[in-house]
């Protein structure tokens, strides 16, 4: 993840807490898993403004059916069905859900 | 419908290790940080010597040492099946894969404020070799020569220390610096002036082998519009230009004018329809496309090809040109009729952009995605960016296209792979910027085109606004290629014809009139 936006979840982090939630609309699944990390154990990389910070934020990626469920179904398939046949959708929604899994301090109920 | 004939193309690469090790976007931001130690420990282990670079098969594809052809049937990964030694020329049908040493000599060919100071036996040893190369002109050698850029070690390590100058390096050990242009101004730093300058070297280079490529001789060429992402200027215009015009002057090009576009990576794609609307009008007779490369995007990915253990392959500054002419029935050409355009309110989603550059000018052209027998898209090599966790970028672009193709009933579901693999290509680019943007494929298509073996190829560039936080928009464009139609012959009426009905009109009336 870049720094500036490592530097801007940090922001939000830092001033909504653990009920900010972030979106990750990476398009591989190794990359996928990185940014969640960095959003909540911190960067693993240790060169942007996350590195040793945990913002324990709760993760998800956009494809992931909690969050699509969220969607107005007219823009999702407007603007996302085609990167759904695109890219591994399932796989994506299970490398982010590892790392919630393991460092998110809240879930979506 | 408006058209122009594709006369030539060239394609380059500057192999520049020691420098983008050390003043590459990534590395520089690291040795200034001092937080990476470990990084640029490593570093110089990854490194490829020149003789790897020329057996590296995405290399030799780019300079058309191999044609596009033959680089989709060979094994993978590249990086360890390297080509044969009788493949891997340092001269390819669109260009050459130039070493370092020459570089750094052309550098200061290109050099006209004394800027670049090589050390006299340095700068010597890079003449004689720039002598060898079939483009190098006597005057470019000459230019190395200047007493003005030749300096003794000792007042190079001075410029370095005392004066804010950027040492350059070859075998390890300095051979020459790039001075400062000015004591406070943030445009005219030693670093900034070495990517400027690199940046036209690098595009001198591709305009002397698309002279040569296309036989023009350099004096009949009228106009370059270069589209690098450089930008060059004081702190009053920090990028203001020209290139263009600088590049024309180092290749001899004395009736040409020039001017800089710019538009990230989308840069290139805007430039040839700039170019060759300029020359479909009539305003142009000719127009040389050009761009340099660029120093900070080499080794922009190598933490995680180091991290990895990899090869760190970003050592090469790229650059292309393109001559643009009008039809004449025998070339290659680009349609005017049928340009990608992505606008403002289309949004930025990958559906809308791609919608944006393919779909939508093929349906107003009553085409469909089928009737394009190749897309060239961001071409990066992925041997480069897979490592950086960027994905496969060509093939992510193809499969949007293809799946797009199925939403729009063109093609079914189940046949997206197959159109996958017979629409798409493979990329074999450096990752710099502007370079990857489609146009790398222009020289392969017109190939193609010209041996009958495609009829139709669409280059797509899309650019990453974002990055000079004016705007989040995305950005992108793309324009057609296609095989030439003869041209009909039109029945020109000369002054001659004219006066001669008319005298004829006259006997006729005069003979009535006796």
């Amino acid at each position: 993840m870049d720094l500036q936006n490592q530097q801007r979840v940090k922001d939000a982090g830092e001033k909504y807490g653990t009920d900010c939630v972030v979106i990750l609309g990476s398009s591989d699944a190794e990359g996928a898993e990185i940014y969640a990390e960095t959003v909540t154990a911190g960067d693993p990389t240790y060169a942007g403004p996350l590195a040793g910070v945990s913002l324990e934020l709760p993760v998800y990626h956009i494809f992931d059916p909690i969050i699509r469920a969220e969607c107005d179904p007219a823009a999702w398939e407007e603007q996302i069905s085609m990167m759904e046949m695109v890219l591994d959708p399932e796989a994506l929604t299970e490398a982010v859900k590892g790392m919630r899994e393991q460092y998110s301090k809240n879930v979506i109920e | 419908m408006s058209k122009v004939g594709i006369k030539g193309y060239s394609y380059c690469l500057n192999h520049a290790p020691e420098t983008g090790s050390r003043y590459g976007g990534t590395p520089y931001e690291a040795i200034h940080s001092g937080k990476e130690q470990e990084y640029l420990d490593s570093l110089p282990k990854f490194l490829q010597s020149y003789e790897h670079a020329l057996h590296y098969a995405p290399n030799q594809t780019y300079i058309g040492g191999i044609s596009y052809e033959e680089f989709e049937s060979l094994k993978t990964p590249w990086v360890e099946n390297l080509l044969s030694d009788e493949k891997a020329k340092r001269y390819g049908k669109f260009g050459e894969l130039m070493p370092e040493d020459e570089f750094l000599g052309l550098i200061s060919a290109c050099d006209e404020f004394e800027l670049v100071w090589l050390e006299k036996a340095f700068a010597e040893g890079s003449a004689k070799k720039l002598a060898e190369d079939p483009v190098i002109t006597e005057a470019i050698v000459k230019r190395v020569l200047r007493p003005k850029n030749m300096h003794e070690i000792s007042e190079i390590e001075t410029e370095v220390k005392e004066r804010n100058g950027l040492a350059l390096y070859f075998d390890g050990k300095v051979i020459g610096c790039i001075r400062s242009g000015h004591p406070t101004d943030p445009c005219l730093t030693a670093h900034v002036l070495l990517e400027n300058l690199a940046g036209k070297a690098s595009g001198v280079l591709a305009l002397l082998h698309l002279l040569k490529n296309t036989g023009m001789n350099p004096s009949d060429l009228d106009f370059v519009i270069e589209c690098s992402e450089e930008g060059a200027g004081d702190v009053g215009q920090r990028a203001g230009g020209n290139f263009a015009k600088a590049i024309a002057e180092v290749a001899g090009c004395i009736n040409a004018s020039g001017c800089d576009v710019r538009g990230f990576c989308a840069g290139p794609v805007n430039a040839m329809i700039n170019a060759a609307a300029q020359v479909a009008s009539g305003a142009r007779k000719n127009i040389a496309v050009v761009a340099g490369g660029s120093i900070p995007k080499l080794y922009m990915n190598s933490r995680d090809h180091v991290k990895k253990g990899l090869l760190a392959l970003e050592d090469c500054v790229g650059s292309f040109a393109v001559l643009i002419v009008p039809d004449d029935g025998t070339m290659p050409v680009m349609r005017l009729d049928v340009l990608g355009k992505h606008t403002v309110g289309a949004g930025g989603a990958p559906q809308a952009v791609t919608s944006a550059l393919t779909f939508e000018p093929l349906q107003s052209a009553g085409l469909t995605f089928t009737d394009v027998d190749r897309y060239a898209p961001e071409l990066q090599n992925h041997e480069i960016t897979e490592p950086a966790g960027a994905g496969n970028v060509p093939l992510a672009n193809i499969k949007m296209i293809a799946a797009l193709a199925v939403m729009k009933k063109a093609i079914e579901k189940p046949a997206m792979m197959q159109f996958i693999k017979e629409h798409g290509t493979i990329g074999y680019a450096h990752t710099q910027g502007h370079i990857p943007a489609g146009v790398p494929f222009i020289g392969p298509a017109c190939e193609l085109i010209k041996e009958g073996k495609i009829k139709r190829a669409m280059i797509i560039g899309k650019g990453s606004l974002f990055l000079a936080r004016l705007t989040n928009l995305a950005d992108g464009a793309s324009f057609l290629i296609e095989a030439p139609e003869p041209v009909a012959e039109t029945s020109a009426v000369s002054k001659e014809d004219v006066k001669a009905l008319i005298l004829e009109a006259l006997s006729e009336v005069a003979g009535k009139l006796a």
